[in-house]
């Protein structure tokens, strides 16, 4: 019966790290070109781009799964390749980046905000192209914020329950995420089961929370080099 | 006899807290609407769960008056730990377990067997543990030897209603639920019925709870249930009532 309580753990690790992966790149495209952006929908688009973050995890997860079932319209072109999203391992990790994207969002667009202006404008002149200014100026500068934003997502990714109940379901094995799992082994009554899933989360926060603090350390020194060398 | 006593029966006051099995939600609120009626005084509120989670719910002193349970088991547990006035439990409905499929589906499945072609990618049923359609569907499944085969496509819901909602939306192939369930949906279709040895385990036991705050106005409420009225209503939706 190890099976049991392996499962969740693995399927919840592999669904957090693919979604975090493909957050941060979601998040901070989205952060940077935001950050620039200062045409009339600016707030439209902030408030879209944030409102899952908003809106009740079973609201996001009536949303997706309109979106995605059968009937719906990414559901109907998934069809056409002869794949579906819904109640599938992919759904686990779509639910996790829908809810966790605006974390990652707000904290890169409010870092990438904070950076000078004049650094980016002095690489530009040294002949950086703006490929390289986001990648060793700007990032770099901006890096605790983003670290931030990197973190608050993981956890929120890992937490998510409610949009992935609806969209990927409870399929032991497959789909069945802790957060899910301890719903489920409380309905059942199953209350070791869902202790032992409780200290696996509580395990891997303390992880996450280690790996923040190591995360911020680390960039400082990267930081102030670049920056010097901005600088000069 | 039973309408006789009913009507025979004291006013009662204060407020009956009913715990069904989902599958029983739109049979039991017309009843309650119909109790309401007739005494003013009494407010009931309904909660339909999966019965295992209103098992735990009880064991765990949430305020449940009356329970019906669409599985003797979650009820045995129960008496099991006392928790239940001995006195009171009664079978009052029986049921079926079919096998339903989106109505627009056109995998050609006619039987539980048909559920480990490859071709069925998801089948829902509730999560055998709690949920008493599911734990009938594990069964049918062992007895035709495919548990471990479709093991990886089951979607567990978390109640029978989920289950018929799954299959409305045609995102599984098809999904075991009640007979009743299947038939409040226009958008499924019934191809396979249970076993007639399963479908004879299909019985619903009612029961008031000890620890209840209002037994005398449970007592009345669940005479109602076995009224000519209730009777009616649960026929309706497609329940055979147990004839004492």
């Amino acid at each position: 019966m190890v099976e049991t309580y392996l499962s969740p753990l693995w399927i919840s690790l592999m669904t957090v790290f693919t979604a975090t992966t493909i957050t941060f790149f979601l998040g901070i495209a989205a952060a940077y070109w935001m950050a620039k952006y200062t045409g009339k929908l600016r707030s439209f688009i902030d408030g879209i781009l944030i409102l899952p973050l908003v809106l009740p995890p079973t609201a996001v997860g009536l949303g997706l799964l309109l979106l995605f079932g059968k009937h719906g319209p990414l559901g109907q072109l998934l069809l056409m390749f002869g794949t579906t999203v819904v109640f599938s391992w992919p759904a686990t990790v779509i639910a996790a980046i829908v809810v966790a994207f605006p974390l990652m969002y707000m904290n890169a667009r409010g870092a990438f905000e904070q950076v000078e202006a004049n650094l980016q404008a002095a690489a530009r002149t040294l002949g950086a192209s703006e490929w390289r200014i986001f990648w060793s100026v700007t990032l770099p500068l901006a890096w605790p914020g983003v670290a931030a934003g990197i973190i608050l997502s993981f956890a929120r990714a890992l937490g998510e329950f409610g949009a992935t109940l609806m969209l990927a379901g409870n399929i032991p094995g497959k789909t069945t995420t802790i957060p899910v799992a301890i719903y489920f082994a409380v309905q059942d009554g199953d209350m070791n089961q869902a202790l032992i899933l409780v200290l696996f989360v509580l395990m891997i926060s303390f992880a996450s929370l280690a790996a923040l603090a190591c995360l911020k350390g680390r960039t400082y020194k990267a930081r102030s080099i670049i920056s010097d060398r901005a600088i000069q | 006899m039973i309408m006789a006593v009913v009507s025979g029966c004291a006013r009662q006051t204060g407020t009956v807290n009913v715990s069904a099995s989902a599958t029983l939600t739109d049979a039991v609120k017309e009843i309650n609407e119909l109790y309401s009626q007739e005494n003013p005084n009494v407010a009931v509120i309904a909660n339909f769960s999966s019965a295992g989670t209103v098992q735990r719910q009880i064991e765990n002193g949430a305020p449940v008056d009356i329970f019906i349970s669409a599985a003797s088991s979650f009820m045995d547990a129960l008496q099991k730990e006392g928790l239940i006035l001995d006195d009171t439990r009664k079978d009052l409905l029986t049921n079926k377990v079919v096998l339903v499929v989106p109505a627009d589906s056109s995998l050609d499945i006619t039987d539980f067997k048909d559920l480990a072609r490859d071709n069925v990618k998801k089948v829902a049923i509730g999560d055998p543990k709690s949920v008493s359609a599911g734990m009938y569907a594990q069964q049918i499944f062992d007895r035709n030897s495919i548990a471990d085969t479709i093991k990886q496509k089951l979607v567990l819901a978390g109640d029978v209603r989920h289950v018929l909602t799954y299959v409305e939306s045609g995102n599984v192939d098809a999904g075991v639920v009640f007979a009743t369930d299947a038939k409040s949906s226009s958008k499924v279709k019934i191809v396979a019925n249970a076993p007639d040895d399963i479908n004879a385990r299909v019985v619903y036991p009612v029961a008031i709870i000890k620890a209840g705050k209002n037994i005398d106005a449970a007592r009345d409420y669940e005479s109602f249930l076995f009224s000519n009225q209730a009777k009616a209503i649960f026929e309706k939706y497609g329940f055979s009532v147990i004839s004492k």
